[in-house]
């Protein structure tokens, strides 16, 4: 005697521990086994509904799947019915056991019973595979057409599997779906609606040729919203809401990208968005859909406000789900119009502090996309406040979109280390390294910020110990220990900062040696700053190399090198001074948000970099001045480029070159730019081979995206040549100019040095002189000796910053050497083309 | 695309589950808990819609008994609010004192 489901369920659920639920269960599953093995057996669909519960709760229950198929071929509706749920539960397409029943579903797919046709067109719709359904196609096809509304409906939603699986099969439906549609059962014209849209996600040519269903699903919609009381498909007050969001989704779907189909609806979705009741959730669905719909097709400016003021209204509403559902609208509208969003903003920023998780996350989402120049400052000061509160998941993600957002819209440079400075107090824990380096990077490039930030990042300094923070923090201190130690002048914020005695300086960074878990990379970092802070301040030299020194014993191999070579180098004191003095501006950009001038400044400084081997040995070591100040473009704030001669540098030439040998050939991508500005953690390599650069701190995450170096296509229109020099023995300089094709303020100009002599010169130095309204960079020369009849070129990059309002103008000074004796001349370029 | 329709009690017991894709069975246990534990863990006042991994999940409380269902790409959440909502009445109308 098999127990009944009932009495299984009470009994599993009378259980009190989870071994004795699973010994009810294996008990169960015997006898059910033994139970089954009888041919005979009148209890047979009781059983199999027991498997299914069994199945359900977790336990596997294989030996089941020949009973369902038995089940499905037994005469008795409740034994078909049990065996079909069975089937479709414990059954997926992949198994092989499908294919037996294919015959009985035929055979019930036709049968004058329209519950047990139902049946068989349920299990199709869930877990046909691709054969079943091309054999039943047919058979479906025909039922659509079936005089029974039920049926027809249940063929519609097992079509859509069938094409889905099928894909060529689709043409024979699309023509069914018009009768469908104009049906009169709501079930048939939801489940004919559903088919239509399912088809149109999918095919084109679905899509093209039901526009002219349009009309139909504009009147549905209208008898729908129209029509009176009826009782038969009222929800909460109004007429079958499920049937409206459908038709409302098909004609989003129809309406997209087609002005024509979009005119035809948009007075019935004008209608539905005045006249929809909203005071239960069935009519605010409708609404919610509508809007969806307008936002989505190529609405006129009427109607997309009517929307907007829709998505107001609900971000008032006092209903969570419904203001859930408004933010998460908006920010689907903000990529298109953010201005309309903007008007909410300051209730967008209230859903930030809500207590309902969901709500911040939209809200968040939100905020975002609404940052801009203006509203930066209080925006921003909203996220961190957020982030200080917010769940440690998601703090590393919110952390780096922050900081993005900081860097992209930040008004002043003061305020931008301010906010950086207290993300790291708040968030350092959090932070990943590349952030931590493109502060660096960005501080390192501005020299009027140096003062500022030092003072501003030890204040904080002494707070934490995230790594970033201390990361960052090392670096600084160490590069700008002297402007530490000197009072920090009367800025432009009025900030004053007082002076840190050397002392201090030193304790504080031996402090941070001394944090339990220091991270290697921090340990190594901080060693560095130390040896800098020994040539800066040489007061605490002493002190330094006796901290050093302790580390030389060190366990981690790499601190103890560097602690090792430190010493070296700090006991001799013109090699100390050269190596460890001030790194020159850090190259390479530190985001995405950088103009195309901005890139080609970075792929072209690896080039140079990598030029540098060709470079002969020269008398000078003048600086390449960076003048694709990246905050400054950002910023717009035109900084003061002093017209200042300005000479090309090849900074660790020696060490570069070694590097070129070693990795073999001139490197383009990552690694040069990352070495010239200062290799990161752990190249010993450069270390080792003394390169004339400062072995430095910067942490250079290999894994930098290589969208920022590396070169950039430089799309350059050329233009004809203009000759600059030419001074009657053999010298002569052209200048061919070209302008990058992304921005039109920046100028390519090549200067072609040639030699028509009959002598070879040597030691060529050119030397450009700029108004202060564009800003130069001047690559290293391709060569700087010419044998006679050869030429080389040097690149000139200018950034015209009053584009179109001031020509772009340049004085040069070049000297050389012909048979021993030196020659200079200068001069001022012949005026540009019209346009540059 | 509807994936998943939960009835779960309040101690976190699974009543009823009906997947409209293949999930493997420790998955579906484990999902479950998780969903449940967060439905859980949220007051009256705060809206119905979760995110959970891929899915957005949408519930409603009916005395001792959560309706879970978890959609997949964009849908009307609160049509499904809505669609709940009739389940548990047709529910109602078959087998009086659902809930």
């Amino acid at each position: 005697m098999s127990t009944r489901m009932r009495e299984l369920i009470r009994t599993v659920r009378a259980c009190k521990t989870a071994a004795d639920e699973r010994a009810v269960i294996a008990k169960e599953c015997a006898a059910i086994r033994t139970a089954l093995k009888d041919e005979d057996n009148p209890h047979r669909h009781r059983n199999v509904a027991k498997l299914l519960y069994i199945n359900m709760l977790g336990y596997s229950t294989h030996f089941g799947q020949m009973e369902c198929i038995k089940l499905i071929a037994s005469q008795k509706f409740a034994e078909k019915r049990v065996g079909y749920l069975g089937l479709m539960t414990l059954l997926d397409e992949t198994q092989e056991v499908l294919m037996l029943v294919t015959n009985s579903l035929q055979s019930d797919l036709m049968h004058s019973n329209q519950y047990v046709a139902g049946l068989a067109l349920c299990t199709l719709g869930n877990i046909a595979s691709t054969d079943i359904a091309r054999d039943l196609a047919s058979t479906v096809e025909k039922l659509l057409g079936s005089s029974d509304a039920y049926l027809r409906k249940k063929a519609a939603l097992c079509a859509i599997r069938i094409f889905r699986k099928v894909p060529e099969l689709l043409e024979s439906f699309v023509d069914r779906v018009n009768s469908l549609l104009t049906d009169r059962n709501h079930g048939v014209l939801l489940t004919g609606t559903t088919l239509l849209i399912e088809m149109c996600k999918v095919s084109k040519r679905a899509r093209k040729k039901f526009k002219r269903s349009v009309g139909t699903l504009v009147r549905m919609l209208k008898t729908l919203t129209s029509s009176g009381y009826s009782p038969e498909h009222d929800v909460g007050g109004v007429t079958d809401p499920f049937l409206q969001v459908k038709v409302l989704r098909a004609l989003e779907i129809l309406g997209r990208d087609d002005a024509d189909a979009s005119d035809e609806m948009s007075d019935i979705l004008a209608q539905v968005a005045t006249n929809t009741e909203v005071t239960r959730n069935a009519g605010n669905a409708i609404l919610y859909q509508c809007v969806r719909t307008i936002m989505n097709i190529d609405s006129e400016g009427g109607l997309r406000l009517l929307a907007v003021n829709i998505l107001g209204r609900f971000l008032m509403n006092r209903d969570n789900n419904i203001r859930y559902v408004a933010l998460h609208t908006l920010a689907q509208i903000a990529h298109d119009d953010i201005q309309a969003v903007q008007r909410h903003r300051s209730t967008i920023v209230d859903c930030l502090k809500d207590p309902d998780i969901s709500i911040r996350r939209r809200a968040l989402e939100l905020v975002y996309l609404l940052v801009n120049q203006n509203n930066v400052k209080p925006l921003v000061r909203e996220l961190v406040n957020y982030l200080s509160v917010a769940d440690s998941l998601f703090k590393p993600d919110l952390c780096t979109r922050v900081c993005g957002v900081v860097e992209r819209n930040a008004p002043s440079r003061e305020w931008y280390i301010d906010t950086m400075a207290e993300l790291f107090d708040i968030a350092g824990h959090h932070m990943s390294p590349d952030i931590v380096s493109r502060f660096i990077r960005i501080v390192g490039r501005d020299r009027t910020l140096h003062a500022y930030a030092v003072h501003r990042i030890y204040g904080v300094l002494n707070k934490g110990t995230s790594r970033a923070l201390v990361e960052a923090g090392v670096w600084v201190i160490g590069e700008y220990a002297d402007l530490l130690h000197a009072d920090l002048p009367e800025g432009a914020q009025g900030t004053f900062g007082r002076a840190i005695s050397a002392e201090d300086i030193v304790a504080a960074v031996k402090r941070v040696l001394r944090i339990p878990g220091l991270p290697s990379s921090s340990a190594e970092m901080a060693v560095t700053a130390l040896a800098k802070i020994a040539v800066r301040l040489p007061a605490v030299k002493d002190n330094v190399c006796k901290i050093v020194a302790h580390h030389r014993s060190s366990v981690d191999l790499e601190l103890q090198q560097r602690a090792v070579e430190y010493a070296e180098i700090l006991s001799k004191r013109k090699i100390a001074d050269m190596v460890l003095e001030r790194m020159p501006d850090a190259e390479g950009t530190a985001s995405t948000a950088i103009t195309p001038a901005a890139t080609a400044t970075a792929g072209d400084a690896a080039s140079a970099s990598g030029a540098d081997p060709a470079a002969a040995p020269q008398p000078e070591e003048p600086e390449v001045q960076r003048a694709g100040n990246l905050l400054d473009d950002l910023l717009s704030l035109g900084m003061d480029t002093p017209a200042q001669p300005v000479t090309a540098t090849v900074p660790s030439a020696g060490g570069s070159s070694m590097l070129d040998d070693l990795l073999g050939g001139p490197i383009a991508a990552a690694p040069m730019p990352v070495a010239s500005s200062g290799a990161g953690g752990s190249d010993a390599l450069l270390d080792l081979l003394g390169g004339g650069d400062a072995p430095a701190p910067a942490p250079a995450p290999a894994a930098e995206p290589a969208l920022a170096y590396g070169q950039q296509p430089q799309q350059t229109s050329q233009s004809p040549s203009l000759p600059l020099l030419d001074d009657q023995s053999g010298f002569k300089i052209d200048l061919m100019l070209g302008k990058d094709a992304g921005n039109p303020a920046v100028s390519e100009i090549t200067a072609i040095f040639s030699n028509s002599g009959a002598t070879a010169i040597s030691a060529i130095n050119f030397q450009v002189a700029v108004p202060k309204y564009i800003q130069l960079q001047l690559l290293p020369p391709s060569a700087t000796a010419l044998a006679p009849s050869s030429t080389a070129t040097q690149l000139v990059r200018l950034n015209n910053t009053m584009h179109g309002q001031k020509q772009v103008l340049i004085r040069y000074r070049v000297s050389y050497s012909r048979d021993g004796q030196p020659v200079t001349h200068q001069g001022q370029s012949p005026p540009f083309p019209e346009g540059f | 695309m509807i994936r998943f329709v939960l009835m779960v009690n309040k101690q976190g017991q699974t009543r009823l589950a009906q997947y409209y894709e293949e999930l493997d069975k420790v998955e579906r246990g484990a999902m479950e808990a998780d969903i449940v534990r967060k439905c859980l863990a949220r007051g009256e006042s705060q809206c119905s819609f979760l995110e959970y991994r891929k899915y957005k999940v949408i519930y409603r409380r009916y005395a001792s008994l959560f309706f879970i269902v978890g959609v997949e790409g964009e849908e009307n959440e609160l049509a499904i609010l809505e669609f709940i909502h009739n389940l548990v009445e047709t529910l109602d109308r078959f087998f009086e004192n659902v809930c």
